[in-house]
């Protein structure tokens, strides 16, 4: 069974576009968070919903044009998103 | 402490006390137009101490403690004990000041707008911020800026204009009139004199300013003006800040608040005439 | 004197009317010593005091703390969840999760959990593969800790830069006192995200039991000021709450320092409880308040002895000359 991600509720981040940038501030860690596109859009829809990355490609390309969308790359996209702590893996 | 005064630097009162009368004596004579703590209250205090007590007599070394420290923060020669309670100030600013967010940069005032100077170590803005000084603008602090999250405004900190190496004969000479400390020379940092900002920076120094334009100046080079794009003058603020991380949520609202609606260019400059005739163009121009 | 003031102030908050501006420099430098300038704060805030800028950046500062501190056991419970292993948090961590009076306002430093003994190894392997290092690799040190310690050598998180200590039970296994460490764990109360906290009595045994064997009581008044706290809403939940206090701190072999540290808290912060003074208590007190107008520490001899003291707790006597030894040769 392929792992699935979560972020946390909209309430708990605050995402103030700077440019092509967005400045994303994690109220549970109290970290701030550098992120370029699609990277809010992808917090946005799996805020407090956990989806795995097929879940979260198709809800994507439901919302965006996606040039070049491939599961592989956003699950690598994902697992970054761990590291940092703004996305859990369940 | 055997000796001790206290003082005020913009809204920042400090306690500072001392084993030896020296660096007390030189503080109270430079910081001698400088208000005292708003009621009485500091809000740091500095401790210059011998590590033992002989060491008061015997080749004095100054340690620099206070209510906050770092562990290896190595001693000076008590000829430098000026330097030592300069230091003690600003490492209570760094690792503690929770009131506003910490910038490391130079500020200069004119009509109730600020321009704020920021850069690495050497790229001039200590010295760039005590020339504009002498040239009609008032000088808001050539180190910290401190950016009020509560109104976007900068209050000052004109704490003693901290003069290095080939800065001191540039400031000699563009401020003859001016109040300097003694020369303390072989510092861990090169030679360093200071200067005691001039009398309109202390009786202005309870008055904030609009933030108005931020620049980035980097000496050495051929004169260059560069847009800084939002998200990058972010970053570099935010490595530019002690305290960003622990003001948490106000700071990142302070910041994210200030870059929205601040002009910023990156400078280069081959001489301090080119810097600053770059600056009078930029602030006509932008800010 | 400054500690004295800062302990009254934390009890009684209206004794702040008795200090002039001399007064609350001394107060607040004793209080930024002890690490009690957060919990000072809470315990003044709304009051109209000529220090309330400074009360007001240290309850903002405690609040970030208490942020960091509850994303740290985050962090831990995310990378030891799939272990399925009972995680304890200890000390301000645990004050704060739970939510109880004794984390208003508290400085909190490292992340400090008890794991069961059986899954040190485990716990390790799982907080090294989630980006944790050792802090200082020292064969001596680390030899030390694993035989002699009863916790892991401190890890530090090398994005986050904060250290954890994974505790296997409250007190190395050479101290005399031996707390029953399965009886800790066994009745730890689950929070809401799955971590645990010490049972409300064990809380307070700990704290006790962290007083007086680590260290030469630097910190003391903080620990004490946790002790406080914590009685006091233990015993407004409960009123048999020092009575079963008391049973499980003799089942924890820790009787003595239980009584030591509610009679302390009774006289230095008016806790409830604790009996009747002995004559030794004036020494303690002595050190514990030992700050002057600066937030120094006076009474180095008085130091000296306690850290003397607390090794001879800690350590069988061949074992404690040879650790100095080598911490001497180390020079």
């Amino acid at each position: 069974m392929p792992a699935r991600y979560r972020a946390p509720p909209a309430v708990s981040l605050r995402i103030v576009p700077l440019d092509a940038l967005s400045a994303v501030y994690h109220r549970a860690s109290g970290q701030t968070h550098i992120v370029a596109p699609p990277v809010p859009e992808i917090l946005e829809l799996i805020a407090d919903q956990a989806m795995t990355p097929e879940e979260l490609l198709a809800a994507l390309a439901e919302r965006f044009d996606l040039p070049d969308g491939d599961a592989a790359g956003l699950t690598a996209r994902l697992d970054e998103l761990v590291d940092t702590g703004l996305v859990e893996r369940l | 402490m055997r000796y001790a005064t206290t003082l005020r630097i913009g809204p920042v009162g400090f306690r500072i006390g001392s084993d030896w009368r020296s660096p007390v004596d030189q503080l109270r004579d430079l910081y001698r137009d400088y208000p005292q703590p708003s009621d009485g209250i500091v809000d740091f205090n500095v401790r210059l101490f011998a590590a033992r007590p002989w060491r008061r007599f015997v080749r004095p070394s100054v340690m620099i403690g206070g209510d906050f420290t770092i562990p290896d923060a190595a001693p000076l020669p008590l000829a430098q004990g000026l330097l030592a309670a300069e230091m003690g100030m600003n490492l209570q600013m760094a690792l503690a000041q929770r009131r506003y967010l910490l910038l490391h940069a130079s500020a200069v005032e004119r009509d109730g707008r600020a321009l704020l100077m920021t850069g690495e170590s050497g790229a001039g803005k200590s010295t760039l911020a005590a020339l504009l000084m002498t040239r009609g603008w008032r000088l808001m602090g050539d180190e910290f800026a401190l950016l009020d999250p509560a109104s976007g405004q900068i209050h000052a900190f004109p704490r003693l204009v901290s003069l290095k190496n080939e800065a001191i004969t540039v400031m000699e000479r563009a401020a003859p009139d001016g109040r300097f400390g003694p020369l303390l020379a072989g510092t861990p940092k090169g030679d360093i004199r200071h200067l005691v900002p001039d009398a309109a920076a202390i009786a202005a120094m309870d008055r904030p300013a609009t933030p108005a334009l931020l620049l980035f100046p980097t000496y050495g080079q051929a004169s260059d003006v560069r847009v800084v794009e939002p998200a990058e003058t972010f970053v570099r603020l935010t490595q530019a800040s002690t305290n960003y991380v622990a003001m948490g949520e106000r700071g990142f609202d302070a910041l994210t608040g200030l870059v929205a609606r601040l002009p910023v260019r990156a400078i280069d400059y081959p001489d301090t005439d080119t810097a600053l005739a770059l600056v009078e163009r930029l602030w006509g121009e932008v800010a | 004197m400054s500690a004295l003031w800062l302990a009254m102030a934390l009890e009684d908050p209206s004794t702040y009317d008795m200090l002039d501006a001399d007064g609350w420099n001394a107060v607040i430098a004793a209080a930024r010593a002890e690490q009690l300038i957060g919990s000072l704060a809470v315990r003044l805030e709304g009051l109209t005091i000529p220090a309330a800028r400074i009360m007001a950046d240290a309850r903002a500062s405690a609040e970030q703390g208490r942020v960091a501190a509850l994303w740290e056991a985050e962090a831990a419970r995310r990378a030891l969840a799939p272990l399925g292993v009972p995680i304890v948090l200890l000390k301000g961590t645990a004050f704060v999760a739970a939510g109880l009076d004794a984390g208003r306002g508290r400085s909190i430093g490292d992340l400090d959990i008890l794991v069961p003994r059986e899954h040190l190894d485990a716990v390790e392997a799982a907080l090294l593969a989630a980006g944790w290092e050792w802090v200082k690799p020292d064969p001596y040190d680390d030899a030390y800790y694993r035989r002699w310690m009863h916790e892991l050598p401190p890890l530090i998180h090398r994005e986050r830069d904060r250290m954890i200590d994974v505790h296997h039970t409250i007190l190395p296994p050479t101290a005399r006192p031996t707390p029953d460490a399965g009886a800790l764990i066994a009745d730890a109360v689950a929070l809401e995200n799955g971590l645990f906290v010490l049972s409300n009595e064990d809380m307070v045994i700990h704290a006790a039991a962290h007083l007086f064997a680590d260290g030469d009581l630097q910190g003391g008044l903080r620990n004490l000021w946790d002790i406080d706290r914590l009685v006091r809403e233990f015993v407004e939940r409960d009123a048999g709450f020092l009575a079963s206090l008391t049973q499980r701190a003799a089942m924890h072999d820790l009787s003595g320092a239980v009584a030591r540290a509610l009679r302390l808290a009774r006289r230095i912060y008016g806790t409830p409880g604790g009996g009747e003074p002995v004559a030794s208590d004036a020494l303690f007190a002595r050190r514990l308040l030992a700050r002057d107008g600066w937030g120094r520490l006076r009474h180095k001899g008085t130091e000296f002895g306690f850290y003397v003291r607390s090794h001879w707790l800690r350590m069988p006597p061949a074992m404690l000359a040879r650790h100095l030894w080598t911490k001497f040769r180390k020079k």
